[in-house]
């Protein structure tokens, strides 16, 4: 591993190299390298620098607000954050997943296949392909879906296509492309009228279609560069994600499930209810994203690997056939038990892709999306636990409420913010093993950036270690000495350390 | 022979004793509000309705109709103080329409699409306002306030009660409830009062019914305020 990149041994002397802003991701971030005379990296950060705030300012709120407001966290995965507080809620209205009404868990699972649909056809068309079609290191004109439409029209317009038609399911569902409604406290707020289901029946077949073409596209391009693909960016990790009772593939509901490098299980079909017994986050002073890691194997061996790879690795099988195909050919191509090449995340979130396209046909001849039998009610409850799969990863949302219905505490632990260990890992790999030594130029850096793409983060969604900040200001003038400096340790203590 | 009045050109016919306002709603025409509501007295507090009569700027709502009033109403600036007045009730509050339970059902959203009003214009104030959920049933949002009073005349002159007013001046005017502890919950209000569904904001709420009606159903989402509200004017003065 690379974790003694995090922070350089002796930090004089070096020249710092900074990627400002990391492009085609979702949010804010920025790259840092510090390089010693020979261009050795001798430190390298993914800094995630925006600051949300979201579990703060919904205290004082009103329950029932939540699965609208905290939406307003993504334009990208706002269903996720939806369906992650209306799970929630539902508890705190006393309705637990089993007796969510079965026209209403369908419906937010069509819902979330959607979500889950458009946001993978976003990343991998709109943000990933130049990268993958052009090469790494193609020169910057190359490098956006404008140039994809260029060059494969097809391709380009497909995956345009594609996302407006996840963007489509959404708006029969929940109202709206982007932050609608649909969910509320016990189920649902409407049902799809046959009008609406016959529309979405109309693409479907091309959708499953173009879903194939991806996935035989990106197993050309990955296998192509075999060993190249399967070392870029690639670390051993630990994977967590939900699975089903049986283990299949699993979006919307399941229990927890982690496995280490080996495949070898560390949990398995926990009740996500319990998470904070499983889970904890530490933060740390350079980036406002916590650092989560699994308890039983503590900081420093815990941390893990969430979203389309840990999902396809840890489940034993995906209840979609053409989706379980590709996922048979996808875990045959490593010849381990479970697939660590980072850039094998693209690879599995079209097999997911796929999944999904299969999934919404299957939902759209359910009857049941039509049912008005929406909402189910039981006893009031002062505290709830909703998690899903989101695209990026599993997203947890812990609220606690008081006796007048008011938000008291809330927790949310953002699917990007468990990649947070490995994309700094996977930022290390490649500037320790592509990039160190070299004369550094801009389409050089772009690797840094392919790396951290391929997690597809969202940086705005990930960032919300209020109050707990570690944070130190250091005060250097122009002769490069330290003058002063002031350190706010994560209890809250503020310490002066003056050089003066 | 009846009197009439004219409105934008328009020749309105109006009983005595008619404000601007009901002999315009009575003949479709309409004239902005939020304070105003055909079963309580006027108030013309929250200036929407402005007009000009014979050269002077008037509520319409109080103003009584007179023979051969000439009247503007649906005019570029009058319509742009309108918006002013609309962008100053925004920025006095906390009005996050986005994640409001009342968008789309909503009076002053509504009204302000109406007047074209497309941002705040004004720096926005972020006033500290707290939230009353004490009340087992309704909710008060003070952050949404924009004392318009209706709460106060609804509970004085259909529920027979006395539950709010509006106390302070000014920038400190703030909605106050008649309670000892000033709670809700310690107030004679019930959930099934007039007072608790007048609201034109989302400031007084029925708790835990938030976005149970999909968007594309609600009030405000294919109909204008113009229509909607000469419609249920008119339905409920016919009543």
């Amino acid at each position: 591993m690379y974790e003694h990149l995090e922070t350089a041994k002796n930090q004089t002397n070096l020249k710092r190299i900074v990627v400002d802003p990391v492009s085609r991701v979702e949010g804010h971030g920025k790259v840092t390298l510090l390089l010693d005379a020979e261009n050795k990296v001798q430190q390298a950060r993914l800094h995630i620098v925006e600051f949300r705030g979201f579990e703060r300012f919904i205290q004082g709120r009103p329950y029932w607000e939540l699965p609208v407001l905290v939406q307003r966290l993504c334009g990208i995965c706002p269903v996720s954050h939806h369906l992650a507080a209306a799970k929630a809620i539902d508890q705190l209205v006393g309705v637990d997943p089993v007796n969510l009404p079965v026209a209403a868990e369908k419906l937010r699972r069509l819902l979330h296949f959607g979500q889950v649909f458009q946001s993978h056809a976003l990343h991998f068309f709109h943000l990933s392909s130049p990268d993958l079609l052009f090469g790494f290191e193609s020169d910057i004109s190359k490098r956006s879906v404008i140039a994809v439409l260029g060059a494969y029209p097809d391709l380009g317009v497909q995956g345009v296509m594609m996302r407006k038609y996840g963007q489509e399911v959404i708006r029969m569902v929940s109202g709206k492309r982007i932050h609608g409604t649909g969910a509320i406290a016990g189920g649902m707020n409407k049902s799809l009228t046959k009008a609406e289901r016959d529309y979405l029946l109309e693409g479907i077949d091309q959708m499953v279609e173009w879903s194939v073409a991806s996935v035989e596209l990106i197993k050309k391009v990955h296998c192509s560069n075999l060993p190249y693909y399967d070392d870029f960016g690639t670390i051993r990790s630990n994977y967590l994600g939900l699975t089903k009772p049986n283990g299949a593939l699993e979006l919307y509901h399941g229990g927890l499930r982690a496995k280490n490098d080996k495949g070898e299980t560390i949990i398995d079909h926990v009740d996500y209810c319990h998470y904070n017994d499983y889970i904890h986050e530490e933060v740390r002073s350079w980036t406002y994203m916590k650092f989560p890691y699994l308890l039983s194997l503590g900081k420093e061996n815990g941390w893990y690997r969430v979203g389309p790879l840990a999902r396809v690795n840890n489940c034993d099988f995906i209840d979609t056939p053409l989706a379980e195909a590709a996922r048979v050919e996808f875990k045959a191509h490593s010849g381990e038990a479970m697939v660590h090449s980072t850039l094998a995340f693209h690879w599995a979130r079209l097999i997911e892709t796929l999944h999904c396209a299969e999934s919404i046909k299957s939902l759209l001849n359910d009857p049941d999306i039509l049912s008005h039998d929406l909402v189910a009610q039981g006893e009031k409850r002062y505290e709830g636990v909703g998690v899903v799969e989101a695209p990026r990863g599993t997203l947890f949302h812990h609220y606690q409420v008081d006796e007048n219905d008011i938000v008291t505490k809330a927790n949310l632990i953002v699917s990007t913010t468990s990649n947070n260990m490995a994309m700094n890992e996977s930022v290390r790999q490649v500037a320790a093993e592509y990039l160190s030594g070299q004369e550094l130029t801009e389409p050089l850096l772009n690797n840094l950036e392919v790396a951290i793409r391929a997690y597809d983060p969202c940086l705005s969604c990930a960032t919300h270690a209020m109050g707990k900040m570690p944070l130190q200001l250091e005060l250097i003038n122009a002769e490069g000495q330290l003058i002063d400096k002031l350190v706010k340790h994560s209890n809250g203590d503020i310490e002066r350390n003056s050089h003066a | 022979m009846s009197k009439t009045i004219t409105i934008d050109g328009q020749v309105i016919p109006f009983e005595e004793g008619q404000t601007i306002m009901e002999a315009a709603t009575e003949a479709g025409v309409y004239i902005p509000h939020l304070c105003h509501h055909p079963e309580y007295t006027p108030h013309g507090s929250c200036k929407l309705c402005n007009v000009n009569v014979n050269g002077r700027t008037c509520s319409a709502c109080t103003f009584p109709a007179m023979e051969g009033q000439q009247i503007l109403n649906d005019a570029k600036d009058i319509n742009e103080e309108r918006k002013k007045i609309t962008q100053m009730l925004f920025v006095e509050g906390n009005h996050f329409c986005p994640s409001c339970e009342k968008t789309g059902n909503c009076q002053l959203q509504a009204v302000a699409y109406h007047l074209n009003m497309l941002d705040d214009h004004f720096p926005l104030f972020y006033p500290h306002r707290e939230l009353d959920a004490s009340h087992a049933e309704v909710l008060i949002d003070h952050n949404r306030c924009i004392f318009c009073t209706l709460c106060v005349r609804a509970s004085q002159q259909k529920d027979g009660k006395d539950v709010f007013a509006i106390s302070g001046r000014g920038i400190n005017k703030h909605l106050i409830i008649n309670a000892e502890s000033g709670l809700l919950k310690d107030s004679e209000l019930e959930a099934t009062d007039q007072a608790a569904h007048v609201c034109p904001t989302g400031a007084i709420l029925i708790k835990r019914t938030g976005y149970q009606v999909p968007i594309g159903e609600r009030i405000y989402d294919h109909t204008q305020i113009d229509q909607v509200s000469l419609n249920s004017e008119n339905i409920q003065h016919d009543n």
